[in-house]
């Protein structure tokens, strides 16, 4: 909590400044309560300097006193229905494994309304415990609702990992926990490991060739970001329960500030969903322009599949940026995928490699594509396709 | 109403070296832009100043030469611009990158709007512009492509999974913007670019915000690199090449034999 002098004067300027409603006057002092966050805000407006925030950021914690590995599971919404959003069950596999490393429970961690109506499915992955706040006004993903609710179970419950996933909601939601709790969070890891007792989060780095591993020794809870695809989903446990604790939270002033207007949720074929898809067709800078572009569509078209672009293409605006495939785009674990005048930068690789046959087509015989590719092909895809297409037409 | 947009140079390529020993990025030697969703957000604040004669200042944190993106924003239009450049600053992570910008949002005082890209293409975060939110204890909207603001509220089209969402805040508020994929940023005309060469620009360290030494740098952030490597190598595929037609019949066989059609 923020520190007040006796030379505090009781001028209530502090009062009116705090964010948080943290500051009070009593007997003509300002007071902090517990909602104080050491946001500094009351420092710069006191006109006698009576107050500052401790000294040292970076309090020594115990770091044994954390433990449980807790996985943030996000409900999605079409409009019509709620239901589980699928990485939680990826993130909640790939966090049994760390739990049995560590030695600590894995946990469910659902925010919602009516949500004891997942509670069986969630229990299936090895998970050993539920924390759920449930409500109506819980229905729809609010920011300072939803973080205040997360932050309020991890200061009870002192979990040694937390895992989001990477969706809007996650990327949204995670860094203002992080740092209203003043602890590492490492965006879209494609490896999660334990070392040493460190979550060691693995991913592509400063966008060239190369791989990072990130870890948080001095803080807990560490915490991370993981897309969609990722992981494999594993049920371990069918038809266990777990323990399920619920948390009656109740929702922060801050969370009236922003309303839904509306919420429109795209008609989008089976298709177009490049990361549901069992075909994807991909393409890279080497298809230049629109027209290498139509020939993909008119491949994946005939194959049943999806159209996804390298980072490299969507810069050249040849897809939209939700159709990027790689570490900071959408993973894909297709059945097959082919990638068309791709190079193979390390941040697409991480975001196709787990696709069950890969095929590459690159003028480059020595484009790092080819060392994921089961079969490559080494010629101009802008000439290679249209005969594709053909034959395959002909085939139907 | 007064909105500051928070902009970072880059280095214009995906290839940029690092160094060995530290971990951290080699700057020097790659030639630097304004991030493309900061350049973004930097266009809606100019164009909310059209519309209600709101004042514009860009705030960025880096070495010296970032200067250089204040330059260009104020040529664009912003009215003042804030440098926020420390040697101690160095090694901050996004916990520590947001608590500075906040503190130096907190020193410009005034504010009712606060903008921000989504991410800055060099590191792919998104973290920085919530933790400047929750730093400044304000709320905040992520990954909006439009946004209209008048004195008291602003309503915008956010991305939501699979779709969009239109929401509307009241001031203050922090939001974060994504941007259209045929988006081609703006650069100034030389009149425009020779016209704002008055215009002042305030260079900041981490004492004039009076910011917490605990909460910046290096010691400020919570993550640090473990090791740096590169992707494990593995055996190449079987390998084609051959004339075009040859190659396309060998890939329709392959479909076939892998079952992906008959």
């Amino acid at each position: 909590m923020i520190q007040v002098a006796s030379n505090c004067v009781g001028c209530g300027k502090c009062v009116s400044a705090c964010p948080f409603g943290a500051l009070s006057l009593v007997n003509r002092k300002a007071v902090p309560n517990a909602s104080c966050t050491m946001c500094g805000a009351c420092v710069s407006v006191c006109p006698v300097k009576a107050l500052s925030l401790p000294a040292s950021g970076a309090v020594k914690k115990d770091l044994s006193a954390y433990k449980g590995v807790w996985v943030f599971i996000e409900i999605s919404d079409d409009g019509k229905s709620q239901k589980v959003r699928p990485v939680g069950f990826e993130l909640l596999s790939k966090g049994r494994e760390l739990a049995d490393q560590l030695g600590e429970e894995l946990c469910a961690v659902i925010i919602g309304d009516n949500v004891p109506q997942y509670y069986a499915e969630l229990s299936q992955y090895g998970t050993d415990k539920i924390y759920a706040v449930n409500g109506p006004e819980y229905h729809n993903y609010n920011t300072a609702a939803y973080a205040n609710a997360m932050v309020t179970l991890i200061k009870k419950y002192n979990p040694s990992v937390v895992l989001y996933p990477s969706t809007y909601i996650g990327r949204d939601l995670s860094p203002r926990i992080s740092s209203e709790l003043f602890v590492g969070l490492t965006a879209d890891c494609t490896g999660l490991s334990i070392k040493e007792g460190n979550l060691i989060q693995t991913r592509p780095a400063f966008g060239g060739n190369i791989m990072a591993d990130i870890k948080c020794p001095d803080y807990r809870p560490q915490m991370s970001t993981v897309r969609p695809n990722v992981f494999k989903k594993v049920v371990t446990t069918p038809g266990k329960m777990a323990q399920v604790v619920t948390e009656a939270i109740a929702i922060p002033p801050q969370a009236a500030k922003v309303r839904i207007i509306n919420t429109h949720i795209d008609e989008v074929s089976a298709m177009d969903k490049l990361d549901e898809a069992e075909v994807v067709i991909a393409g890279g800078r080497g298809m230049k322009d629109q027209n290498g572009f139509n020939l993909l569509e008119e491949l994946a078209a005939d194959l049943g599949g999806a159209v996804g672009a390298s980072r490299a293409a969507i810069d050249l605006g040849l897809k939209p940026k939700d159709k990027q495939i790689g570490q900071s785009g959408v993973t894909v674990a297709s059945k097959l995928y082919v990638a068309c005048g791709i190079s193979g930068a390390v941040q697409h690789i991480v975001g196709m490699e787990h696709s069950d046959v890969i095929i590459g087509i690159n003028k480059d015989a020595n484009a790092p594509i080819f060392n994921v590719c089961k079969y490559g092909f080494v010629g101009d895809a802008h000439q290679i396709l249209p005969r594709i297409i053909e034959q395959i037409k002909k085939t139907k | 109403m007064n909105i500051i947009v928070c902009i970072k140079q880059v280095p214009d390529s995906t290839q940029v070296k690092v160094d060995p020993k530290t971990g951290t990025l080699i700057r020097a030697g790659v030639p630097s832009i304004l991030n493309p969703y900061d350049h973004y957000a930097l266009e809606k604040a100019l164009d909310i100043k059209a519309k209600t004669g709101a004042k514009v200042t860009v705030l960025t944190m880096g070495p010296a030469q970032a200067n250089a993106v204040l330059r260009l924003a104020l040529a664009l239009g912003a009215d003042e611009g804030v440098l926020l450049a420390d040697r101690a600053l160095a090694g901050s992570d996004t916990w520590a990158t947001s608590y500075a910008l906040a503190m130096a949002i907190r020193k410009i005082g005034q504010y009712d709007l606060i903008l921000c890209g989504q991410m800055a293409i060099d590191g792919d975060t998104a973290q920085t512009g919530p933790g400047i939110a929750f730093h400044l204890g304000i709320p905040q909207i992520t990954f909006c492509e439009s946004i209209d603001a008048n004195g008291s509220q602003v309503v915008v089209k956010k991305h939501i999974e699979g779709g969009h969402q239109i929401l509307e805040a009241d001031l203050p508020v922090l939001v974060t913007m994504t941007m259209p994929h045929d988006y081609a940023p703006k650069y100034p005309s030389f009149m425009a670019a020779h016209k704002a060469q008055d215009k002042v620009t305030l260079t900041w360290s981490a004492a004039d915000i009076g910011a917490d030494p605990h909460k910046i740098g290096l010691e400020g952030s919570p993550t640090r690199v473990d090791r740096i490597f590169p992707p494990p190598a593995r055996p190449k595929g079987e390998m084609f090449s051959g004339s075009a037609v040859e190659l396309a019949d060998k890939f329709v066989e392959i479909l076939k034999k892998e079952s992906v059609i008959k």
